[in-house]
């Protein structure tokens, strides 16, 4: 086994995916000659023909919106959003016509698709391209967010988004795409779509997390137990369909719970996790729900982003903080 | 005031320039001048133009055209007074616009795909949707687009153009899969004012899918007529930036919508890409029982219309060969009109869906938390009863 980056692992589950099921169709800006402007899609066009990898216009609603005439015909589209700064003319093809497919059909047609992008910020783009707009997909009924966090998440995540039947946004932390390499089998086994990660057990609190914060949320609960607090890590890779029995279940044995997201604070999914710790959880709480978010501007250009993103140190900090109520 | 400076910019515009800022171009009439010729076979006083194909000349082959029109209008006038009697939901009458629909579906191969805006009941009706499905979907259940034939044309889309995108996508499809079936999409004049029309007739002219686009120009937008909808002189005249093929024809005659329909449904199974077709009619009716069309539009421009308009011409060609009869038409308006009264009596038998129906089709399997919701709607629609 060989150890490789999170963009290369994209790349491996693609290709594994293609090679399985000749219904996997991969299209998108720059996608084929190119091999995709972060490399995710490199070596495809060479192995599996224009016809299977395909470049189209740069039009968002049309690569959206032809995967659901693709995915309508049992193909299985896996298109490639640039940058999810350029996936909002998406939207309403996500909204109104992907999503709802099969549900205004009784099922006589589907919409198995994936909309693989890039997001999140850390890496000193331009204007446009670090935002994290994974909130806005969770609220959509009738389709599915993930977010991988790892080499190993993104393959079995993204291999599992492929083979579901229904819509699946996948968003992928641009800054953990080369941040670190880790041993990835090409064995073609899936990642749940339905079910948190535990990253590390605990007891005093629990640290809710995902995508690009896993490693400040990680490190922040190396250096909590440093100082004698013991705080259990989850990687909600999954937004939609949220998996919140796992979640439940450790705040109500750590009876702490602070949620790390890179998003803006006002209407982020942590503000959904938070209502359902809240409600579930009530009488073992000994502290309020807390979040650590990016705060509620407009993201920054590169020279201030790192302020935005939350830190290593403002995460150790709330969570001091939360241990302070008893 | 903090916007007297604007304001005094805007009265500053010289009544001129402003004057030509409006819209004031009188409506286009479906009949076409010179320079915006629409094809045409049957005139409407019924006089036959140019000779009709092989396949569509005989008599009775136009009597399926004209059969499905009146068909067609017979539906259409039962869902408009269900809707005002309550029993159906907001509705679009398709009055005046039967021979784009039926031309449109009637020029289709049965194995092609329809992709459909929301005005074309006549083209779902030709293609196999039951009319208990159209008067459940319009009544609000979406059963009534889990069509029993039909199995993989698209539902209507309610998003105008949205579906434009789909069939390049289907297009795609049908070409990968290595058929000859082309997909045929719908949309009105206001959707060739949107991005996602340019975008999937601009992509399907650069991979040269076997699509064919159907403008239904019926000169209205709700309230918005076509010459504010665009300065482009005709609308299929935006093939050209997209390097497609163009036809435009009137689409008060069935023939020629059909026509049109099966050219560029050749061109496209022969590989040579997709056409835009502008079929030119005229919405004699609301835009929906919603709608009052008197807001915007005067009676007197309707009821020029009304001579135009596609099933008179028909029967008037079709009287004049002879062929059809008084009788005939009297046989024909009680059999739709029996047709159209065992749907409705289907549609009003039939039950809703428990509550539970919203979450069935969600997922292909409803995960776990959607479950507990599913089971709570449940139980308060019981604790209701």
């Amino acid at each position: 086994m060989t150890e490789i980056t999170m963009v290369e692992a994209v790349n491996l589950a693609l290709a594994k995916a293609m090679a399985e099921d000749n219904r996997v169709l991969v299209l998108g800006e720059d996608v084929a000659a190119d091999g995709g402007v972060f490399r995710a899609t490199v070596g495809l066009l060479e192995r599996f023909g224009s016809g299977r990898v395909r470049d189209t216009p740069l039009a968002e609603t049309a690569i959206a919106g032809i995967s659901v005439g693709l995915a309508a015909q049992d193909f299985r589209p896996v298109a490639e959003i640039q940058f999810t700064g350029f996936i909002y003319p998406a939207i309403d093809q996500l909204v109104n016509q992907a999503s709802r497919l099969r549900n205004r059909t009784r099922g006589r047609l589907s919409c198995p698709m994936v909309l693989r992008s890039p997001c999140g910020g850390g890496i000193h783009a331009p204007e446009h391209h670090s935002e994290s707009p994974e909130a806005m997909f969770a609220h959509i009924p009738g389709l599915r967010v993930v977010i991988p966090s790892s080499p190993r998440k993104a393959y079995g995540l993204l291999l599992a988004a492929i083979r579901d039947p229904d819509p699946v946004v996948f968003l992928e932390p641009t800054r953990l795409y080369r941040a670190s390499k880790e041993e990835v089998g090409d064995d073609g086994v899936a990642l749940p779509l339905d079910r948190c990660f535990i990253e590390r057990t605990g007891t005093d609190i629990t640290l809710i997390a995902w995508g690009a914060m896993m490693p400040e949320t990680l490190a922040a609960a190396a250096e909590l137990e440093e100082g004698g607090i013991s705080a259990e890590v989850i990687d909600v890779a999954t937004l939609s369909v949220l998996d919140d029995d796992t979640i439940i279940r450790s705040v109500t044995k750590t009876k702490r719970c602070l949620i790390v997201h890179e998003a803006a604070r006002n209407g982020g999914f942590g503000g959904e996790i938070a209502a359902r710790v809240a409600e579930a959880c009530f009488f073992s709480l000994l502290a309020p729900v807390s979040r650590v978010c990016g705060y509620d501007t407009v993201m920054p250009l590169a020279k201030l982003e790192s302020h935005y993103i939350p830190s290593v140190a403002r995460i150790g900090k709330a969570a001091r903080h939360l241990m302070e109520y008893a | 005031m903090l916007n007297c400076p604007r304001r005094g910019l805007v009265m500053a515009m010289p009544s001129d320039i402003e004057a030509k800022t409006r819209a004031t171009t009188p409506v286009a009439s479906p009949m076409p001048d010179a320079e915006t010729e629409a094809r045409r076979f049957i005139d409407p006083s019924g006089k036959l133009l140019q000779p009709v194909t092989k396949a569509w000349a005989p008599p009775e082959q136009l009597e399926r055209l004209y059969h499905a029109m009146v068909l067609t209008r017979a539906f259409d006038e039962k869902a408009i007074a269900l809707q005002h009697t309550g029993r159906l939901g907001t509705y679009p009458s398709s009055l005046g616009q039967e021979a784009v629909a039926v031309g449109i579906a009637a020029g289709m191969a049965a194995e092609d795909i329809l992709l459909p805006a929301f005005r074309e009941h006549g083209a779902q009706l030709w293609r196999g949707v039951a009319m208990l499905e159209l008067l459940l979907y319009w009544g609000g259940d979406e059963r009534g687009s889990d069509f029993k034939k039909a199995r993989v044309d698209f539902p209507v889309s309610i998003p105008v153009a949205a579906h434009f995108p789909h069939a390049a996508g289907v297009a795609l499809a049908l070409r990968l899969k290595a058929t000859r079936n082309v997909a045929v999409c719908v949309g009105g004049d206001g959707a060739t004012s949107k991005g996602d029309f340019y975008e999937a007739i601009n992509i399907a002219g650069a991979w040269k899918l076997p699509a064919v686009f159907v403008v239904n120009n019926n000169q209205w937008a709700i309230s918005v007529p076509v010459h504010a909808q665009t300065a482009a002189r005709t609308l299929a005249q935006k093939a050209v930036a997209a390097g497609i093929e163009m036809d435009r024809v009137d689409g008060n005659d069935v023939l020629a919508v059909l026509d049109a329909v099966e050219r560029a449904a050749a061109r496209a199974r022969s590989g040579d890409g997709p056409t835009l077709i502008e079929a030119v009619t005229y919405r004699l009716g609301d835009h929906t029982t919603s709608d009052n069309a008197r807001r915007y539009r005067s009676d007197e421009e309707v009821s020029r219309h009304w001579i135009e308009e596609p099933i008179a011409r028909l029967r008037a060609h079709l009287t004049n060969t002879g062929y059809w009869t008084k009788e005939r038409e009297e046989d024909l308006h009680s059999q739709c009109s029996a047709a159209v009264e065992e749907a409705v009596a289907a549609y009003l038998a039939t039950a809703a869906e428990p509550p539970s129906a919203m979450f069935d089709h969600l997922f292909a399997t409803l995960p776990a938390p959607l479950k507990r919701q599913c089971d709570l709607a449940t139980a308060e629609a019981t604790s209701h009863d």
